[in-house]
Parts: C-alpha cells; structure tokens; sequence
C-alpha cells in the first residue's frame, strides 16, 4: 500500500495523501463502461431505426458524441468519475488534488486512443508500468491521476479498560506501538496478542506465562496515553 | 496533549468543517462559499500536521486526511483553466480572434503539417492519372470502383438523392472526418508519429481518389462537389495534424522544462487548436452534406467554393490581429 500513496503538498504547507488506482480496477471500469455504453447504443437504436436514413444519420452524431465525450462529461460534471469509475470507488483528479477540469478531461480521454494502440490499451499500459503514478498517456498530457476514492478503513479503536500509568517515560515512537497494538487487538488470535506482549514483558512486568495478564496492562497503558484519565 | 483531550477540543471544529464541505459538494450545492470556511479549512491543516507529527494514530490521520482533502478541492477547484473564459461569449470570442491568433502563434508546425498531407495528395492528384494502376496499391479495388462510380456522369452524385439521405451523410461525415482529427491529434503523443502517418496516410487517399476520378474523366463532378467543403476540411486536417506534432513536440524537445511539464503545457495549448479544427469540421460536414451534393451550375460552386476558400485563409492569416500591427 505504501508505494500508491502520493503526497500533494498543499499551499497551506501541510501534505494530503492520494491512493493512486493502478491498472486492474481501471480495466474493471472501462469494462463496466464499455457495457453501459452498449446498452445505450441498442436503446438509441430502436428508435432510430424507424426513421431511416434520418434516424441512422443522428445516429451516426450521437455515437460520435458518446464515443469521445462519455468520459469527458461524466468527470467533469458528476464528481470525478464514469459510473464504471464510480463502481470501482475510482475518482481522476488533477496532480495537485483538485477536481479534475474541462479541459484536462479533454486532453486525458481524447489522448485515449494513442493509449489503446497497437491494440487493447498496449501503449496505455506500457505508460502505466512505467510511471510510478499509473498514469497512461492521456493522463501525462493532460496532468491528471486516477486515485482511489475511499482511504483504506483502518482504525478499530483501542477497547476501554481502567487506564494504566507505564512505568517510565516512552519516546513518541514507543507510545505509538503500545496504542496500535490495542488498536490491533482484535485482528490476532488471542496466542498471538499473548506472544506479543510478552515482548515487552519488562514493560507491563506481568509473568511470561500470563500473557493474559500482559496483553490487559498493555491496553490500559494504551488507554493512559490517549488520555482516558 | 493526549489523543483523546486533542479529539475532544477539536471535533466541533471538524464537523462543522465537514457540514460546509458537503453542503458544498451537493448535488443543489450552494455556490456561496461560507465566510468561515477558509479559516475552519487552515486550521483544520494544523490539525492534520500536529496528528502527523504527534503520531495520534492512522485512523485520525485518514479522517482529517480526507477532510483536508475535500476542503483543498473546494477551495482550490478550477485553478488551472485560468485565463479562459467559459461559456457562450468565451467560445465567441476564441473564434473571433484567439483562434486564429493561436493557429499563427504555431504557424510553423501548421506549414509542416501542411506539407506532410498536401504533398502525398498534389503527388498522387498529378501522378495516378499516368499510372492508374498505383490506385488499386493505395486502396481496394472496391474502394476505387465505388468512388468511380459515385462521380461518373448519371451516378449516384447526378442523379441526386432522397433529402433524408443527407442527414445520413451529415452523420457519418461528423462521425468519420472528426474522428480522423482526434486520431490524428491523439496519435501525435508517440512523439509525433502518428500524426505523421495520419497525414500522410490521409493525404495519399484523398490524392489517389482525386487521381483516379481525373484519369476516369470524372473531374467536372468531381471538383464542383468538393471545392466548398474542401475549404474547411482539408484545413482543418491539417491543423489537427499540427495540434497533433505540437504534442510530440514537447517529448522530442521539452525545452527548459521536464518532458511531463512540457507535455501538460503542449497539451494545453494544442487542445485548443483542436477544438477550432472540431468546430470547422462540423461546419464542413454541414456544408458537405447539404450544399456539395446541391445540383447547381458549376460555375456556381467554383465561384462560392472559391470565396470559401479565401475566406478561411484570410480568417487564419488575419483574423483577431491588432488594428496597425
């Protein structure tokens, strides 16, 4: 996970991270458009055809439209994202974060074409291989990037327990270990959180045998820290 | 400053934040920006930098994260399309002056885009007559025959056809000969290849066509029928070509910048030169579809064809300059 995150720096000095989506989802949701698109196309057909030659000839137009602005009018008018993109929990934005714009939009999925040659998006890939963003051609000309909408969902919160004074003073890294860990907890078997804290056995000071015992001291120093007192 | 007391003085903060952002982002979003949201929006980046730098744990970081995030794109949305204005007067006014003006401003590539596409066409216009058989190379025998026939006197073209067959032709037309423009622009990201191929490509098919008809003695249906649209047509391939190399441009040469920051700002200027040479398209479509195949005199068609043509090259030699310049 960490080699998709991306730092903008904002001008307020502080930095926001961006998840870049690499080439698997995307693929899923040009699939699910390519469907979409289908679709539409057989719904316009039906009626089109009982118009003859008229019919087929706006035909003609709306196909051209949908072929080369679907995308466009979708990212810039409905959040960043084709319902395929949607879907998938995929948003383009600009490289520094913002909403992606008109033009760049433009730029990104007209270049599409070069990206799908010599056939099935061979270029388009070979640039995202590359690019340590994902980004195929049409997103370096047009300065954009496809990032994951949603953050991961992290964040179980450390279980209350009567709060625990450690022993000594712990560094600022120290005392992150000891609140993730409570944070974690219930991602081991029990044996596991045990073995755990029994590495920091002169910590918690409870018998290595009791790692019941240490595993509950651990969690109250974690709740002394995060200021439960 | 534990986690929990940090939590607990701030989240009024952050939810208020977080209501103004989503009044924003909603679908009838209030384009009234809320007095209070830059200051809310500063502070709650301190926050987010104190959470780093105090290691208060991920799940806060990804939630002040995102929220940092919604706020900078409503803030910051919209800062790059600068310096160009949108809407009906925006577009009036790129094609009164600032697209002719940018057309001059990369007169050169235009001159070698011009040159890669009108060269194949003048050399296979004068020489398929001598060697017709070269036509077949170039393109199928079906091909040939088909265009043969549409132009032979009493074919297709002369015999005029059902009005409804028109808007038939106006599609395919818009469908076909933009979609030729775009593949043209797109292709020139290949550090200008495709472009390359494209016009000359275009440029020997269109040259073959036009040969073959003169060989066939087909010219007086022919050259009536293709000298209006042609006006806009052909320009305007040829200035997709240009938009196109001005791309590839920025891969080969990027300048005093990085390839990718020159290729964003190539990007930038040549997509305009694509949307004026989208919208003469569009224009030679219309006059393709319903004023060529129009049965008038040939004198006629000459004379407006004519008049189309020095129209569009006064328009990109003169127009939008300055009185006196």
């Amino acid at each position: 996970m960490l080699d998709t995150y991306r730092p903008v720096e904002t001008p307020e000095g502080v930095e926001i991270g961006l998840r870049v989506a690499g080439p698997v989802p995307r693929l899923y949701a040009a699939l699910l458009d390519l469907g979409l698109r289908m679709v539409l196309y057989v719904l316009l057909l039906i009626p089109a055809g009982r118009f003859g030659h008229t019919g087929v000839g706006l035909f003609l137009v709306a196909l051209f439209l949908v072929e080369w602005f679907y995308n466009v009018v979708f990212e810039v008018k409905r959040g960043g994202a084709t319902p395929g993109k949607r879907q998938m929990g995929l948003v383009v934005l600009h490289r520094d974060g913002t909403p992606v714009g008109w033009t760049a939009s433009v730029i990104r999925n007209l270049v599409r074409f070069a990206d799908f040659l010599p056939y099935a998006y061979g270029f388009g890939l070979a640039a995202m291989l590359v690019d340590r963003d994902f980004r195929r051609l049409g997103d370096l000309a047009a300065g954009t990037v496809v990032v994951h909408r949603e953050p991961v969902a992290l964040g179980a919160r450390v279980p209350a327990a009567p709060p625990l004074r450690p022993p000594a003073p712990l560094s600022l890294d120290e005392q992150r270990a000891v609140i993730e860990f409570a944070e974690r907890l219930g991602t081991w078997p029990a044996a596991r959180s045990a073995e755990l804290a029994a590495l920091l056995g002169p910590l918690h000071s409870a018998a290595r045998e009791d790692g019941g015992e240490g595993v509950q001291r651990l969690v109250g120093m974690a709740n002394w820290l995060l200021g439960r007192r | 400053m534990s986690r929990e007391v940090f939590e607990r003085q701030h989240e009024a903060q952050w939810t208020a934040l977080d209501l103004s952002l989503a009044r924003l982002e909603g679908r009838q979003a209030a384009r009234s920006v809320p007095a209070d949201l830059p200051e809310l929006y500063r502070q709650v980046c301190h926050h987010l930098a104190l959470v780093r730098h105090r290691r208060y744990g991920a799940d806060l970081e990804l939630r002040l994260n995102r929220l940092v995030l919604r706020g900078h794109q409503q803030i910051y949305q919209g800062q790059i399309q600068q310096g160009q204005s949108g809407g009906f007067a925006g577009i009036a006014d790129f094609a009164r002056r600032g697209f002719p003006r940018l057309v001059r401003s990369e007169k050169r590539l235009v001159g070698l885009s011009a040159l890669l596409f009108a060269g194949p066409l003048l050399l296979m216009t004068v020489f398929v007559p001598h060697h017709p058989e070269v036509a077949f190379s170039v393109l199928p025998p079906s091909t040939v025959e088909q265009m043969g026939q549409q132009f032979s006197p009493g074919g297709s073209l002369e015999a005029g056809r059902p009005v409804d067959s028109d808007v038939l032709m106006f599609g395919y037309y818009i469908n076909n000969n933009i979609g030729i423009a775009f593949r043209t622009f797109a292709t020139g990201i290949l550090g200008g290849v495709g472009s390359i191929f494209f016009l000359v490509y275009n440029g020997l098919v269109i040259g073959t066509v036009t040969g073959y008809i003169r060989e066939m003695g087909f010219a007086p249906q022919f050259f009536p029928f293709a000298i209006g649209h042609g006006a806009f047509e052909l320009t305007a391939i040829v200035l997709s070509g240009a938009a196109g190399l001005r791309l590839g441009l920025a891969l080969l040469s990027p300048g005093p910048v990085s390839r990718g920051r020159a290729l964003q700002q190539a990007g930038r200027i040549s997509i305009r030169i694509l949307y004026g040479a989208a919208g003469m398209l569009v224009v030679a479509a219309f006059l393709e579809a319903f004023w060529s195949p129009l049965p008038q005199p040939a004198a006629a068609k000459y004379g407006i064809g004519a008049v189309l043509w020095v129209s569009v090259l006064f328009y990109l030699t003169l127009g939008g300059r300055q009185r006196g310049s």
